[in-house]
């Protein structure tokens, strides 16, 4: 290959971007699958806009030799594929830019740039082979080339993407893929680039989920077997990927009429014996809110998967948010106790979910997965997910006659019951109740009700998922953050390399962590990254562990937080 | 199988003397009694309401949810373990109301679950509101100048909406609504039983001798199987007809449908993952998409 700058040592940052429907998709699908297959490290995240058609949507797709998993500004090789996918990109495009296109389709969006234009006629080719349509694989053919892919693993590939096609559609696509491959070099000629990346042996075993996948592999790893929900973005592809897999994995998964029927199926399915889920967003969730509370009153394990999107209201539909913190905290009127977890990771997407179902189980409450929109339709190859370190926890008890659902018990947990299993009768009642169940309004017996649901919540103190410290302990500076910020803000401090400097990444808020105020209080300036606007978990943590961090990077976009917003944030902090 | 074993013995029960709601709860202990449902086979799911607290009134499992909230739960307990019996009731404004729309699409879904709703045209606990069934020109301490909304019919929407068995019911007559209830409880798929119940404290115009005066029983050469004339009874209101309106024999219920009991018929409660079965799938995810 061609001489020139080289690029990759920390991976190379492609940028496709075009209108919804323009096939942007086909051409991550097929070349992510292509490169994890080649043994690369692989990570996808798009952005797009709340529509069908049109608009103008992006996927970065980052590829290393080494791990990688957060988003970045950076582009080093864009594929524009409309008029205005460059202005879309504007801020994040710089002189080292290699843009790849069509000047026909661009237009003066192209003309007199800053960055560096290489023409690359896959429209003029794909009309050669008869249509139009093949374009976006001869993209795929340059931008695979352009990466050091062998021609042979392309067609492979691109053949087997293509096998439920006719004929002459894998040929023409095969065709469409070596044209394209045929452009890099002249690419990376015109552009001055070399790219230089080697195959990680280890990445070829490993799996590339998305974080939606992840939980759903998750609740399915927990034992769940009943899910109702409606569909709302970015909550939908637990939905669909639990109905797509649910029928033959025994799994009961039903669209409810709308969020409130859903999440009182969910809390009828576990009465009735199932492990149910439920899976929302914002303003499904608000619709809930009654349900979480009847969960609260009749003790009824409940897991709840809140993906954030930016609100009020309707707010914007498929960007990503974390401003739910709160919400999730105090749904529901009335006291009673809940787990809130927040995976950060993949890993911990599925580990964490598969883990809510016999919390939630044993304890008796709601629990609650807090993920977004980066995280859910975000994907990287991570170690495969091994069902061994999961076990399926059931803490059901078969009755005998005289059963009380509500037996008074010193950790407040009282034996659960199912109808149907035993001897004896399950009553349970969103009325203040008594032991057995019934209607009371004895009020010495209401206070001792409160405390007991009250006392469950000391019990799941004793599970609180540590906090993850990054890279060590000995640290002056200390930046907090949660959920799905993790790899970004990891990244960051990567880039940022002061030794003084380290990560504390909360995947589970709340119960808080007790040892929350010492983790803080060792550190001489304590910065916090969130995706909200007033700093929802700093609050948290200073009604729950006394700190107060006054240091805030906050973004309320619609964005994730990029490594380099964050770097530079922090630099900006910690001079 | 004896009535006396759902007896809850010597209990505070929080109904008006001459409620409707008490022949209510004697039918359906007979009913349950003839038909041999034991009280650790059957589940009581009802929403909030004064129809909505027979639950506790009768020796069994149930699940006394929210305000509006029967139905969902309902449908979710059969789904967990169809072969408990599932009875979802409560008063008219609670399902046709509050839960409106989970009455809509439950009748859609057809779960196996009897829907038997207290019908006394007003909402009795919350103190004498009018509730979806109320008559026009109804005066309340809210509607003060008498309802002005058109009243809900039950039975049409539900005969439009295909719903596998449609019934009325007067309370007044104890013996034909325990015939009524029991076909409904053995009809397999969603039933609905409507049972006009006077309110003796907040309805002073659909009284017991009301009911009486402006009701009548279907004939008995009536065809309960012919949708469209069922539809063109379950419209008429000068005197409100009675008994079994519509049967769909040829429905499969919601249980049957969720494609996990063709092969195996345990209850959830009684399956393990398949983590075998798992482990593929989470290799399935090495190639990407
Ligand atoms: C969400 C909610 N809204 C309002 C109420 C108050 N509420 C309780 S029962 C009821 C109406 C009861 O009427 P109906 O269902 O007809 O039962 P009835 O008492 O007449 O048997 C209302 C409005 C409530 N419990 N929950
Ligand atoms: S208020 Fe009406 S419906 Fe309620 S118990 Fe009294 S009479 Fe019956
Ligand atoms: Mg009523």
């Amino acid at each position: 290959m061609a001489k020139g700058k080289s690029v990759g040592a920390d991976g190379v940052s492609i940028v496709l971007c075009g209108q919804a429907g323009m096939g942007i998709q086909t051409v991550e699908g097929i070349l992510t699958g292509m490169l994890k297959l080649a043994g690369y490290n692989v990570f996808a995240t798009k952005e797009y806009m709340s529509r069908v058609r049109g608009g103008n949507n992006s996927t970065e797709i980052r590829v290393s030799s080494r791990p990688v998993s957060a988003y970045v500004d950076r582009i080093d090789i864009l594929v524009p594929l409309n008029k205005g996918a460059i202005s879309h990109l504007r801020d994040r495009i710089s002189a080292d830019t290699v843009v790849i296109g069509e000047a026909e389709l661009l237009g003066d969006e192209v003309s007199g740039a800053k960055f560096k234009f290489v023409e690359t006629p896959f429209t003029k080719i794909a009309n050669d082979l008869g249509n139009k349509i093949y374009s976006n694989v001869v993209a795929t053919g340059t931008l695979a080339g352009l990466l050091g892919m062998k021609l042979d693993d392309i067609c492979e590939y691109v053949k087997r993407s293509f096998s439920t096609k006719a004929a002459d559609v894998v040929s023409n696509n095969v065709k469409a893929a070596q044209a394209g491959f045929r452009l890099a070099e002249n690419v990376a000629v015109r552009a001055g680039i070399k790219i230089n990346m080697s195959p990680d042996a280890g990445v070829k075993d490993q799996i590339i989920p998305s974080g939606g996948d992840s939980i759903g592999l998750g609740a399915m790893a927990g034992g769940c077997n009943f899910v109702a929900s409606y569909p709302m973005t970015p909550s939908t592809s637990v939905l669909s990927f639990m109905a797509k897999h649910g029928r033959d994995s025994g799994i009961i998964v039903e669209q409810a009429e709308d969020e409130i029927a859903a999440i009182n199926m969910a809390i009828g399915a576990w009465y009735s014996g199932a492990r149910a889920m439920v899976t929302t967003s914002g303003g499904g969730f608000a619709l809930m809110v009654e349900g979480v509370s009847l969960a609260g009153m009749l003790e009824s394990p409940i897991v709840i998967h809140l993906g954030q999107r930016p609100a009020p209201a309707t707010g914007l539909p498929t960007r990503t948010e974390q401003a739910d913190i709160e919400l999730a905290l105090y749904a529901g009127h009335g006291e009673f106790p809940r787990i809130i977890f927040t995976p950060g990771t993949l890993e911990q997407a599925f580990y964490l979910t598969a883990c809510a179902f016999n919390l939630a189980d044993k304890f008796q409450m709601p629990v609650f997965i807090l993920s977004d929109q980066y995280l859910v339709d975000s994907y990287y190859n991570t170690a495969a997910f091994d069902v061994s370190k999961v076990k399926v926890e059931k803490y059901v008890v078969k009755t005998a006659a005289g059963y009380k659902r509500y037996e008074m018990t010193p950790t407040g947990i009282s034996p659960r019951g199912i109808p149907g299993f035993g001897d004896g009768l399950v009553c349970v009642d969103s009325d203040e109740h008594d032991a057995e169940g019934h209607i009371t309004e004895d009020l010495g017996l209401r206070t001792r009700m409160v405390d007991k649901r009250l006392r469950k919540l000391e019990s799941a103190k004793a599970e609180i998922v540590e906090p993850q410290l990054y890279p060590n302990c000995k640290y002056k500076n200390l930046v907090v953050c949660w959920g799905s910020t993790y790899p970004v803000v990891k990244e960051a401090i990567e880039l940022l390399g002061k030794s003084d400097t380290s990560l504390l990444h909360y995947s589970q808020i709340y119960p808080l962590h007790p040892q929350t105020a010492d983790y803080l209080s060792k550190a001489k300036r304590v910065v916090i990254v969130e995706g909200n606007a007033t700093a929802q978990f700093a609050k948290l943590i200073k009604l729950h562990a006394g700190f107060d961090i006054k240091d805030r990077i906050l973004k309320y976009s619609g964005l994730q937080f990029s490594v380099e917003e964050v770097t530079v944030a922090l630099k900006k902090i910690l001079k | 199988m004896d009535t006396n074993v759902f007896d809850m013995g010597d209990i505070d029960v929080a109904w008006c003397p001459g409620c409707g709601d008490y022949g209510i709860l004697n039918v359906l202990k007979k009913v349950l009694a003839e038909l041999d449902i034991a009280p650790e086979k059957l589940v009581m799911v009802s929403g909030i309401g004064q129809a909505a607290k027979i639950p506790h009134y009768l020796r069994t499992n149930f699940f006394n949810g929210l305000h509006g909230r029967a139905l969902p739960p309902a449908t979710a307990i059969k789904a967990a373990n169809p072969s408990m019996t599932v009875i979802a009731e409560s008063g008219d404004g609670d399902m046709y109301g509050e839960g409106g729309n989970h009455f809509i699409h439950t009748i859609r879904r057809n779960p196996g679950i009897t829907n038997i709703v207290h019908n006394n045209m007003v909402y009795g606990l919350t103190k004498g509101q009018a509730s979806p069934t109320s008559p026009l020109g109804f005066k309340t301490p809210v509607q003060v100048a008498g309802v002005m909304l058109e009243p809900f019919n039950p039975l049409a929407v539900a005969i439009a909406l295909d719903a596998g068995f449609v019934a009325r019911a007067f309370i007044g007559d104890a013996e034909k609504t325990k015939e009524i209830l029991k076909k409904a409880i053995t009809h397999k798929g969603y039933a609905l039983v409507d049972i006009f119940q006077p309110c003796v404290t907040f309805n002073k115009i659909n009284t017991w001798q009301w009911f009486k005066e402006h009701t009548y029983y279907l004939e008995d050469s009536y065809n309960p199987l012919d949708r469209s004339a069922a539809f063109k009874r379950a419209l008429e209101t000068d005197k409100l007809p009675l008994g079994i309106f519509y049967i769909n024999p040829n429905k499969s219920a919601f249980e049957d449908n969720v494609g996990i009991y063709q092969q195996d018929n345990r209850p959830l409660f009684e399956r393990e993952p398949d983590l075998n079965r798992l482990r593929m799938l989470i290799g399935k995810f090495r190639a990407a998409g």
